[in-house]
């Protein structure tokens, strides 16, 4: 099994990784302009408005794409999951055969410890 | 986000870099694996063999350009060994796309008046820092000391406040680009066979470059019968890992006409980056789509007039998502475009790389980007191997991205014509 680095996180994020700490997984939103963005910042990508807020996300979303790396215990499957919020967020694919999965498939958010850090989001088949 | 750049409404007064500026000097350094060589020296090697090529001397020189590969404090540090005295100076860093863009500044700057003679150098040595990594950490276990893994490139920036977002699910160049095309073969139906042919078509070229490191010919089937990488890319789909380097020189095109070679106009340059846009990934597009345009725009032609082309070649996914983007074909249609030996010279219509590319020849300091100049401004002079020779190549093009199409990347565009 890959050990998964620890987040480097900067002060900006820190709820975001304390979340997930706890389970949940969280997404800004910009109240100015409504839009939701990922990574989280202070300062909305879309309309550079500071009045973004935190939302706890429904944790579900499609995978975009991904791609299966390493050999045996040490292969991952790295992809991009598109959040039924909107955003598309950067993870992996844990807790199934890889073969099997399929651009498009619904999936499901689950949390996996890092080494000596927060909590990881990742996805597997919901 | 196109049109996010025409926001206010006016378009910058245009001061089109077409014709300002010609390419007089190319050189390619023939190592593969540096052993001895240090980055500075080879940085020195590439910019002496620059100036020969060009007739020039290197008091000549009063512009220079480099970018992240560069040791020390870049443009300073090169000049202090060479010996330079500048007046204009720009360590643009955008990856392997560096040198593409540093030709159009260059152009921007002798257009301005700022220098009559740029100098741009890109050298470095990834394969033997590897081997030196590796025996180190070799002595090291046989020592009792614990061995720590190589490192191929520098360590990311812990300030980069996107890295604790990417970093834990282990983002390698290898599978971010196989995103790119697993996402490009649902979409469009492309196959593992048709990006095959890419590598088959640079193998074609490479056979006849002896300082390629890959000169075998392979076929299809040896392509996507090669070791999985990252899925759906193999191990043949992927560029070499090499030592080396190579340099330019952009002059005044009065003193261009002044020198012996042929003159290499610059008719048309573009540069564009797309990011993650705030988590609205489109991996079907790359930032090539904008640069293109505006290159070709600036040069008053079409991808039809294009002769030959040099397009980046960290993947064969990359080269297939510029063929699209630079608009040689509809976007979807990449696939169908390079099979049956399209992009191989003298065979298809369309002759690419013909240096063997980043995925036979060279990928000096892990960027491509001088080395699609290079190869541009040979098939110009009708210096290129005369088994891949483009015959009367008037219009040529390259195209770099740097950085990582699935993430962020630069993409730059030269168009280039022979007087």
């Amino acid at each position: 099994m890959r050990t998964i680095p620890a987040p480097k996180v900067l002060p900006d994020t820190l709820r975001y990784w304390t979340a997930a700490d706890e389970g949940r997984l969280l997404v800004k939103r910009c109240t100015a302009c409504g839009e939701f963005h990922h990574y989280p910042r202070d300062l909305c990508p879309f309309c550079l408005s500071d009045a973004t807020e935190w939302t706890t996300a429904a944790g579900t979303g499609t995978l975009y794409s991904f791609s299966t790396m390493g050999q045996g215990d040490a292969a991952y499957t790295l992809a991009y999951v598109t959040l039924d919020e909107g955003p598309t967020m950067l993870s992996n694919v844990v807790g199934c055969d890889p073969a099997t999965l399929a651009v498009g498939q619904r999936v499901r958010v689950v949390f996996t410890p890092s080494d000596g850090g927060h909590a990881v989001p990742m996805f597997t088949p919901a | 986000m196109g049109a996010d750049h025409q926001g206010l409404g006016v378009q910058a007064a245009a001061m089109s870099l077409h014709g300002t500026a010609a390419i007089v000097g190319a050189y390619e350094h023939p190592t593969r694996q540096a052993d001895g060589l240090s980055v500075l020296r080879l940085h020195a090697d590439v910019a002496k063999g620059a100036l020969a090529d060009a007739g020039l001397s290197k008091s000549d020189i009063d512009g220079y350009f480099c970018a992240g590969d560069a040791p020390g404090l870049g443009t300073a540090t090169v000049a202090e060994y060479l010996g330079l005295k500048l007046r204009h100076l720009d360590s643009t860093e955008s990856g392997g796309s560096a040198p593409i863009l540093h030709v159009a500044h260059a152009a921007a700057a002798i257009a301005a008046g700022r220098c009559n003679v740029a100098l741009i150098t890109l050298a470095g040595r990834p394969r033997a820092a590897m081997a030196e990594a590796q025996a180190r950490a070799k002595a090291d276990a046989a020592g009792g000391k614990a061995g720590r893994p190589p490192l191929a490139l520098r360590p990311p920036d812990p300030d980069c406040p996107e890295l604790a977002f990417e970093l834990p699910y282990g983002p390698a160049t290898q599978n971010l680009y196989a995103m790119v095309a697993r996402r490009h073969m649902h979409e469009f139906g492309t196959t593992s066979e048709q990006l095959a042919w890419i590598k088959v078509a640079a193998s074609q070229h490479a056979q006849h470059n002896p300082n390629a490191m890959l000169r075998k010919v392979v076929t299809v089937e040896e392509v996507v019968g090669s070791p999985m990488v990252a899925d759906p890319l193999h191990r043949l789909d992927c560029c070499v890992m090499s030592d080396g380097g190579g340099a330019l020189i952009v002059a005044r095109p009065e003193i261009a006409k002044s020198l012996k070679r042929p003159v290499v106009m610059v008719r048309g340059t573009g540069e564009a980056l797309k990011h993650a846009m705030g988590g609205r990934i489109d991996l079907t597009t790359s930032a090539a789509a904008w640069s293109g345009p505006a290159a070709f725009a600036e040069a008053g032609i079409t991808p039809a007039q294009i002769q030959y082309a040099s397009l980046y070649d960290s993947f064969t996914i990359t080269v297939l998502m510029q063929l699209e983007d630079l608009g040689f074909c509809r976007k979807g249609e990449g696939g169908r475009f390079v099979a049956d030996g399209n992009l191989i010279s003298g065979v298809g219509r369309l002759p690419f790389n013909t240096d063997g590319g980043g995925l036979c020849n060279n990928h000096p300091a892990n960027r491509g980007g001088v080395t699609k100049v290079i190869e541009a401004v040979r098939q110009l002079r009708g210096e290129a191997h005369p088994a891949v020779q483009v015959k009367d190549c008037r219009w040529a093009l390259a195209n770099g991205i740097g950085g990582a199409l699935a993430s962020r990347h630069v993409a730059g565009t030269l168009i280039l014509e022979r007087l």
